[in-house]
């Protein structure tokens, strides 16, 4: 654990990118301390420019306080990410895991399914699937899920494969261990470390496909989040910037440093590719 | 599409070169059959899952939702048959070209979208030729210079770009070249009513399309990058590498010859895997500049819950990468003689 702290630390920007994640889930948190109010209530003029006091980051068309908006924001954008890469790491693994421990006839039906689903526009099904069972957050949560796990499969399957023949997996097979226990106590650990990297990308991505879905209007009415921010400062771009110019920012910086975190992650858990680079 | 980085080795194509492409393509072909079905079976699947089914849309619209009118249309639709039977009726009516009609416009789905779909190839065209053009440049000079300046700034740029929500990036653009600098026009396909004719109405659309196309590229760009400069950095590592450095092949050509085409073939597969996210990306991008394509016709379906029209569009676009991934399968037999049909 401490090789690992090390070798994470001496990534420079894997650095920045735990501190700034970390400072997000801080404003998320701190959001109902800090903006006592309502996301959606008016707290001053409308189109006010940033850099007054009381609305520092400005106010959209109908007087609301941008910065509450990306505070409160950052929860959905955090609670989406998390639980919709939770779900497809579920799925993901459990596919992969069957796949490669059976191989035979049962891997090539869950390849054939896993390469279906990556075949089809991610996006675009999200897109449908959301509009189709109306936007809330279970059913943009599910979207995101649906989309995201095949690359999970993928992972764990390789490395099942690569693990179901090795002395101790053979070891654990001739103590007469059974199938579940072999794949939970044997091989999935020794699985995890480059599905722990894809977690933290995926959590990235689903930031991005969440702002995108918002963006279109297929948010979660009652919550705000910073895709539907921009999605609402688009057509008055040319009157107000600051309404579409700051919730990206925050976006960006928080999908970057999850991408940071995710390569910083990717470098300590496998010394001999890092070296190489 | 456009890429033709480098050209077949004549080493490589041996006798039965083109009947080993051929016999490639034959396996692709069962295999594209087989997932059409399942994207045409996941659609009907799709259209049930839909609230309200088109009975009762027409029955609502027209205000009169009595019992009798309902069970009436519901058998002119054929939604009292079983479900199989529906499926069956279904996937008749998408061997045929009908893929229903829109309630909001009135029209067959399938015209809708054709006379969309020229605007979306052009402008996600342009966005890949652009993205995987200038991506293996940047990764090739950054893999160049890895560790010094230039690489740094390339991998930042990348890193960038990575992060950014497509949409965003669209309204910053506008913002800046548009509304600040007014160099571009924002919106549209064309200037609205100037009547332009001939090689003007060309340099028109052009202009329009410098914007989204740069929108769509950029992201894609950066993954390009990135990976160039990665499957560079490893083949250049390999021994062969250094077989012709130290025959004293010049270092352009070893760069080119021997690294560069070596480090291309990851880029393309993941580009064909790719082409499909490129087709979702347009949605944004065309609902940003309001770019008359497919990805704005499936906005206005969106708002319009037009559910007909807007799993159309996901079929076809379906279709479309399904297509678009033989083509890089086939392109990727040419370019590496290796490829066996797997």
């Amino acid at each position: 654990m401490k090789l690992f702290l090390r070798a994470y630390a001496r990534n420079k920007g894997a650095i920045a990118g735990i501190i700034v994640v970390l400072l997000v889930c801080l404003i998320a948190a701190l959001a109902s301390w800090v903006f006592p109010y309502s996301p959606w209530d008016m707290q001053g003029a409308p189109f006010q420019p940033p850099g007054d006091p009381d609305l520092w980051l400005g106010s959209d068309s109908l007087g609301r306080d941008v910065a509450a908006g990306i505070a409160y924001g950052a929860r959905v954008s955090l609670l989406i990410g998390a639980v919709s890469t939770a779900a497809a790491l579920c799925l993901g693994v459990t596919l992969g895991a069957i796949a490669g421990y059976a191989s035979g006839a049962l891997d090539d039906a869950i390849m054939r399914f896993t390469e279906f689903f990556q075949t089809v526009p991610s996006f675009i099904l999200a897109i449908v699937l959301v509009a189709i069972f109306s936007p809330s957050l279970g059913s943009i949560v599910s979207a995101i899920a649906v989309v995201s796990w095949p690359p999970v499969t993928r992972v764990v399957r390789a490395e099942f494969l690569s693990l179901r023949s090795r002395e101790f997996v053979q070891a654990a097979e001739v103590l007469g261990h059974s199938h579940t226990t072999i794949i939970w106590r044997e091989i999935l650990p020794n699985a995890l470390a480059p599905v722990i990297v894809l977690a933290s990308l995926m959590v990235a991505n689903a930031i991005l496909l969440e702002s995108g879905l918002s963006f279109l209007g297929l948010g979660d009415p009652n919550l705000i989040s910073w895709g539907y921010m921009i999605g609402a400062g688009r057509s008055v771009i040319r009157l107000a910037w600051w309404m579409s110019v700051f919730p990206g920012l925050a976006i960006f910086l928080t999908v970057l440093a999850l991408n940071l975190v995710g390569e910083g992650l990717g470098d300590a858990l496998n010394p001999r590719l890092a070296r190489r680079r | 599409m456009t890429l033709s980085p480098t050209s077949p080795s004549p080493r490589g194509r041996g006798v039965g070169g083109w009947g080993h492409l051929a016999s490639l393509a034959a396996q692709r072909l069962l295999k594209i059959v087989a997932v059409i079905l399942a994207i045409a079976v996941t659609n009907f699947l799709l259209i049930h899952a839909a609230p309200g089914d088109p009975a009762s849309v027409i029955a609502g619209e027209s205000g009169a939702a009595d019992p009798q009118f309902m069970a009436q249309l519901r058998a002119q639709f054929g939604l009292d048959q079983p479900l199989s039977t529906q499926l069956a009726i279904y996937l008749n009516h998408v061997l045929h070209g009908d893929l229903g009609t829109s309630f909001r416009q009135g029209r067959p789905v399938a015209a809708l979208i054709f006379e969309r779909l020229p605007a979306t190839l052009l402008l996600t065209g342009c966005a890949f030729a652009f993205a995987i053009v200038a991506g293996i440049a940047l990764g090739a000079m950054a893999a160049n210079r890895v560790g010094r300046i230039t690489d740094s700034v390339i991998t930042v740029l990348a890193l960038g770009f990575y992060a950014t929500p497509l949409f965003w990036v669209g309204l910053m653009l506008v913002l800046l070249l548009s509304v600040w600098l007014n160099w571009l026009p924002s919106f549209g396909m064309e200037t609205v009513g100037a009547g332009y004719t001939g090689l003007t109405a060309i340099a028109d659309v052009a202009q329009h399309l410098i914007l989204p196309a740069l929108t769509l590229g950029l992201f894609y760009m950066a993954v390009y990058a990135r990976l160039t400069r990665a499957s560079m950095l490893e083949v250049s590592a390999q021994d062969f590498v250094r077989t012709a450095r130290a025959k004293g092949v010049p270092e352009g050509r070893i760069l080119r010859r021997h690294i560069l085409r070596n480090a291309l073939l990851p880029v393309i597969t993941f580009a064909g895997i790719q082409a499909g996210q490129l087709i979702g990306g347009s949605i944004l991008v065309e609902t940003v500049f309001a770019w008359p394509g497919i990805g704005r016709l499936a906005f206005d379906a969106l708002l319009a819950r037009d559910y007909q029209v807007l799993l159309g569009v996901f079929l076809v676009t379906s279709i479309l990468v399904v297509l678009f991934n033989l083509l890089t399968d086939l392109l990727y037999a040419v370019i590496d003689p290796r490829v066996q049909t797997a």
